[in-house]
């Protein structure tokens, strides 16, 4: 197989320890999760999304197994501004905050508590079932300009993370790219629903709820190269990666990098699983597949 | 990731343990390490982690919305059951247990496997004390209540400061309000043996499959639901445990 170099990445305007960035929401609840998951691999890590105020989440179930993936809806649970704790000892460490929010405006608010001290911001403009916030607003590129523009302005790092709900998902990368965004995530959970068919009804406490995992790589795959060709801003490519040949697809697609989520589900050790078979001492900078079956 | 969509069950019993107590038996029986827990779904309401007290049953006390659904189910409601979940206990040598409350349940089905020697089972008072019957005739049985209506008058802590030698003790499996077992942690600690103890805790859960954090202790980041939800006391020595937990939202509060 092919393998990489090791050694830190820059990608859009962060340093990040290697490729594989722990996703937003997974085991980020805390500052101490969050150095549990860098002490186990990650090159970096993003928290859960904070929003302008607190949130319990919805109802459960909130996540079911599925074969090959995961189906969640915890509904953006977050302690807003008192994260802030959670994280001061993670200080010099690529922790990547992750923000919600119903307006640009509330977007904003939420980047102003974090400004002095955060490496980069990650916009969650896509998650799609809380109702007003997410994918609602992820799939208006005018919004999705407006809320870049707002946090890009405190001039530290922001990626925007899309949704893969949309139909033509270039459109949505022009506009964060056009808002200032220094790099885009692709993608979020894809919409789906399981129903208990002893209890006719859907098992996700809120009915509907995201798709992530293995099953959903290829569609993952999909919005990277499309967004590879419709902009020109660095890729992180999430959704489904679980193995070392998964990122090396990934980048071969147009990511620069990629986030994992889901796969801790099977190992939380998955960072240093992919990273041993992903590195070698003779492997290939990464520029050199990064876009490569576009070709 | 294999399909782990809840498993439907039809309640056949319905226990009154005590006033606030009570214990709902499943049609079916799950295959459970004593100690292990499952996600239990009331329908409409919430999931809840809950530890088995036997392989069939939940043993619930009435203590918020989803626990209220859960004690005013009736006999041929149903329910959904994702587990089991987490490590449970790991028995060795002589074996002591303690229970403060409805604590009891997940320590339960380690003396109906018959590896407790000795068991001190506390409550507030006499009618909330939960097994005791039962675990009279599995275990050397100790009770402690609060107000003094049945056996030791006190905390579980008074009876191991003035009946146990716990150095005496292989393994101390210990189930009940964390600030109760924070004593205990303490006086393993002071004894030099906090390795011997095996702490269950409790933590606000979201997944119960170690994925989304909710549950993860200070200062390690470890998961109650997956590198628990037993702890030895070495694990927990100098941790958030007896300090604080944090809520649904994620914020700190006092335990
Ligand atoms: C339990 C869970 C919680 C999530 N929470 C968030 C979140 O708060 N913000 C966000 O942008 N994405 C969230 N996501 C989406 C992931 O970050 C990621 O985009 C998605 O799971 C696909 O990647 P994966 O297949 O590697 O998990 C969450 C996913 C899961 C499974
Ligand atoms: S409840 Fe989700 S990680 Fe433990």
């Amino acid at each position: 197989m092919i393998t990489l170099q090791k050694g830190p990445v820059h990608i859009g305007g962060i340093t990040l320890h290697n490729h594989l960035i722990l996703a937003a929401g997974v085991l980020g609840t805390t500052g101490a999760s969050l150095g549990r998951m860098l002490r186990l691999g990650a090159g970096g890590v993003v928290t859960k999304s904070i929003g302008p105020e607190p949130k319990a989440g919805h109802s459960g179930p909130c996540l079911i197994p599925l074969n090959g993936g995961l189906l969640n809806a915890m509904g953006l649970p977050n302690p807003s501004r008192d994260y802030l704790d959670e994280i001061t000892h993670l200080r010099d460490e690529p922790v990547i905050i992750s923000i919600f929010g119903g307006t640009p405006e509330e977007f904003g608010e939420v980047a102003s508590w974090f400004a002095d001290t955060a490496v980069g911001f990650e916009l969650n403009l896509s998650c799609p079932h809380a109702e007003g916030y997410g994918a609602a607003i992820g799939a208006d590129p005018a919004i999705v300009r407006a809320c870049t523009e707002e946090v890009a302005a405190y001039g530290i790092p922001t990626w925007v993370k899309l949704t893969p709900n949309v139909t033509d998902i270039g459109v949505i990368g022009r506009a964060a790219e056009e808002g200032g965004a220094s790099a885009i995530v692709a993608v979020n959970t894809v919409r789906g629903m399981r129903i208990s068919i002893d209890l006719r009804r859907p098992v996700l406490g809120n009915r509907f709820g995201g798709i992530s995992g293995p099953m959903i790589f290829p569609i993952a795959l999909r919005c990277v190269y499309d967004l590879y060709d419709a902009c020109s801003l660095p890729i992180i490519g999430c959704g489904g990666v679980s193995s070392a040949e998964d990122v090396i697809e990934m980048m071969m697609a147009g990511a620069s990098a990629v986030q994992i989520g889901s796969a801790v589900y099977d190992d939380i050790a998955i960072f240093e699983q992919i990273a041993a078979s992903l590195y070698a001492d003779d492997g290939l900078a990464a520029d050199e597949i990064v876009g490569c079956a576009h070709a | 990731m294999h399909d782990g969509m809840p498993v439907v069950v039809t309640v056949r019993e319905i226990i009154d343990e005590t006033p606030t107590i009570r214990t709902i038996r499943f049609d079916h029986p799950f295959s459970i390490r004593p100690g292990q827990f499952c996600m239990v779904w009331a329908p409409g309401v919430d999931e809840i982690p809950m530890g088995y007290s036997s392989p069939d049953t939940i043993t619930v006390q009435r203590v918020g919305e989803a626990t209220a659904a859960l004690t005013s189910l009736a006999v041929g409601d149903r329910l959904g059951i994702r587990g089991p979940f987490g490590n449970g206990f790991s028995p060795e040598g002589r074996l002591l247990a303690i229970a403060g409350g409805v604590g009891v349940a997940p320590l339960y089905p380690l003396a109906a496997a018959g590896v407790v020697e000795t068991f001190i089972l506390g409550a507030r008072t006499a009618e909330e004390l939960t097994f005791a019957t039962p675990l009279a005739a599995l275990a050397d049985l100790r009770i402690a209540t609060d107000d003094g209506t049945a056996g030791y008058h006190g905390f579980v802590t008074g009876i191991i400061d003035e009946e146990i030698d716990l150095s005496s003790y292989d393994t101390i499996c210990v189930c009940g309000p964390e600030m109760m077992m924070k004593g205990i942690l303490d006086r393993l600690d002071a004894a030099g043996i906090a390795g011997r103890g095996q702490f269950s805790l409790h933590r606000y859960m979201k997944c119960g499959v170690g994925v989304c954090g909710s549950c993860s202790i200070d200062p390690d980041g470890l998961r109650v639901c997956k590198d628990g939800p037993v702890f030895t006391g070495d694990q927990i020595l100098n941790s958030e445990f007896g300090v604080y937990s944090r809520d649904a939202s994620g914020r700190k509060k006092r335990p």
